[in-house]
């Protein structure tokens, strides 16, 4: 209870990244990249393909040795959901197996994570066999199952049914309140970015723009990059949610 | 009772599958077959380094096989070379550079059939302490470390993100590696390693569904292999190592049709 209160009062910094980059093959992955993590905030990175959100992701977990720049992580509980990840089918890997990866977990903890994902009756079947979107279910519960500080979560949703993705993020933004962790988040769904998250750092091999999602959606490049459609996606969640009108006036091409 | 050349070759035979199992499952899940080719060809240049020099084989075996996978790795890095053709390249270079250097070594006379192929039924007692020390150490660091290692096998990024350093545990793996090819060279012969450690395995993972099950069948095959070849061998007066990879070879087939039987059950 404590912690909680002190938390409020002074956000604890849990990941540092500071003016990083990368050089592969003589070319800038991205560069120039600086952001902060705290507790109990979910900052996500928006970006067209290729301009830098995983390896920006791969940076901060410390994945990318050669960077110029630093990070810091002020914490060792670090859940991770990558992108892609292919499981060798020479690997005789049950889901329960896969739970322990990386962590000493109860029983109780391990069907509790894969319960608030909604694959429970998974838990004994080879990793092998299941489907893309149960997949990745998995992979979100073993990333919260030992209740990590730091939930860097790498398109989460993929591959996940448009219900349960809703359900997906809605459960995201319950642990990140929950467990007052910090998330770092790659979304491509803008509604999400908009309607989920404290802050936003638009990314195109550097950092485009940044802030809360009510300034970047406002943000000239922001629009630029993502076209005016984008934008408009923040109006029409403003309207759904705090029911006032939004001041651009844009809801009317609704 | 350790006089009995028959029961000496029994219990070294039992001390190398015991760790070739485990290990012998990594090298399937990490794809490292030709790798462990490889590096039990590395060996033969550390037996005639040895010879040379005068040092303990196992030791010398040990050394030159970490020294190759040392080098793989950092070629690895530096060339734009694929994985396998570095492989091919440091296997027939270190087995050509050992057959060389035994020209040189005149005065000896190199029982080179024995060391690829291994003879077992020669073990001396201090052979039985190297195995059963040697493959205790191992399995031993490997328990240790079992868990980094293997998550770093499902997943490097995976693995690093969550701060399980798989560099240094990919390493020590490799170590681990040399180490078995050295303690097994004199039993198995160092054409015969590779197969020690992936036939009981590939066995055990058609019979599994987990890592552990694996491991555990693999050693249970293991087992079986060097039990049924040895005895066969007295038997029908056949090569020993090479029994008993017939009889892992035969253990291996009859895991498949026990495999697809269940499977049709299941259907």
């Amino acid at each position: 209870m404590q912690e909680i209160i002190m938390s409020k009062a002074e956000k604890k910094i849990l990941l540092k990244v500071d003016n990083v980059g990368v050089l592969k093959n003589d070319k800038w992955l991205v560069k120039g990249v600086s952001l902060e993590v705290k507790k109990g905030e979910i900052v996500t990175l928006i970006g067209p393909n290729g301009s830098g959100k995983s390896t920006t992701a791969k940076i901060a977990l410390g994945i990318y040795k050669k960077i110029e720049g630093k990070v810091s992580r002020f914490t060792e509980k670090v859940g991770y959901v990558p992108q892609k990840i292919s499981i060798d089918w020479t690997l005789p890997i049950r889901v329960i197996d896969f739970m322990l990866l990386t962590e000493k977990l109860t029983n109780d903890q391990i069907n509790a994570a894969l319960n608030l994902t909604g694959v429970e009756h998974l838990k004994n079947k080879s990793l092998s066999n299941l489907s893309g979107g149960e997949f990745q279910r998995v992979l979100i519960a073993r990333a919260i199952a030992k209740q990590p500080d730091l939930l860097v979560l790498d398109e989460p949703v993929q591959g996940v049914d448009f219900k349960g993705e809703i359900a997906l993020y809605e459960l995201i933004k319950k642990i990140s309140e929950e467990l007052s962790c910090g998330i770092l988040l790659i979304s491509h769904d803008l509604h999400v970015v908009m309607s989920a998250t404290d802050f936003v750092v638009c990314l195109n091999g550097h950092v485009c723009c940044s802030g809360t999602p009510h300034a970047v959606a406002k943000n000239d490049q922001y629009q630029e990059l993502f076209g005016d459609r984008a934008s408009k996606i923040l109006s029409l969640y403003e309207h759904k949610h705090d029911h006032t009108h939004a001041q651009d006036g844009t809801i009317k091409n609704k | 009772m350790l006089d009995d050349f028959f029961i000496r070759a029994l219990i070294a035979g039992i001390g190398i599958a015991l760790v070739t199992g485990p290990l012998g499952c990594f090298i399937i899940w990490r794809r490292l077959s030709f790798f462990g080719d490889t590096l039990a060809h590395a060996a033969l240049l550390g037996v005639t380094m040895a010879v040379f020099f005068e040092i303990n084989i196992a030791f010398s075996v040990f050394l030159i096989s970490s020294v190759v996978a040392l080098i793989l790795i950092k070629l690895q890095k530096n060339t734009k070379l694929p994985g396998d053709a570095l492989l091919g390249l440091l296997a027939h270079s270190s087995l050509a550079v050992g057959l060389v250097v035994i020209g040189f070594l005149t005065s000896i006379r190199f029982d080179v059939m024995g060391l690829l192929f291994g003879d077992i039924l020669a073990v001396n007692q201090n052979d039985l302490l190297l195995i059963w020390i040697g493959g205790a150490l191992i399995l031993l660091i490997l328990k240790f470390i079992w868990k980094p290692l293997f998550a770093s096998t499902v997943n490097h990024e995976l693995a690093e993100a969550e701060g399980m350093e798989p560099n240094k545990f990919n390493a020590i793996f490799t170590v681990l590696m040399a180490a078995v090819i050295a303690i097994s060279i004199k039993i198995v012969g160092l054409l015969l390693i590779t197969g020690m450690l992936i036939m009981p395995a590939a066995m055990g993972r058609n019979l599994s569904n987990n890592p552990q099950q694996m491991v555990k069948l693999s050693v249970i095959g293991g087992l079986l292999s060097v039990i049924i070849g040895l005895f066969s061998s007295l038997q029908l007066n056949t090569p020993s190592g090479p029994s008993i990879i017939t009889a892992a070879l035969i253990l291996f087939c009859f895991s498949l049709i026990k495999f697809k039987r269940y499977s049709e059950l299941k259907k």
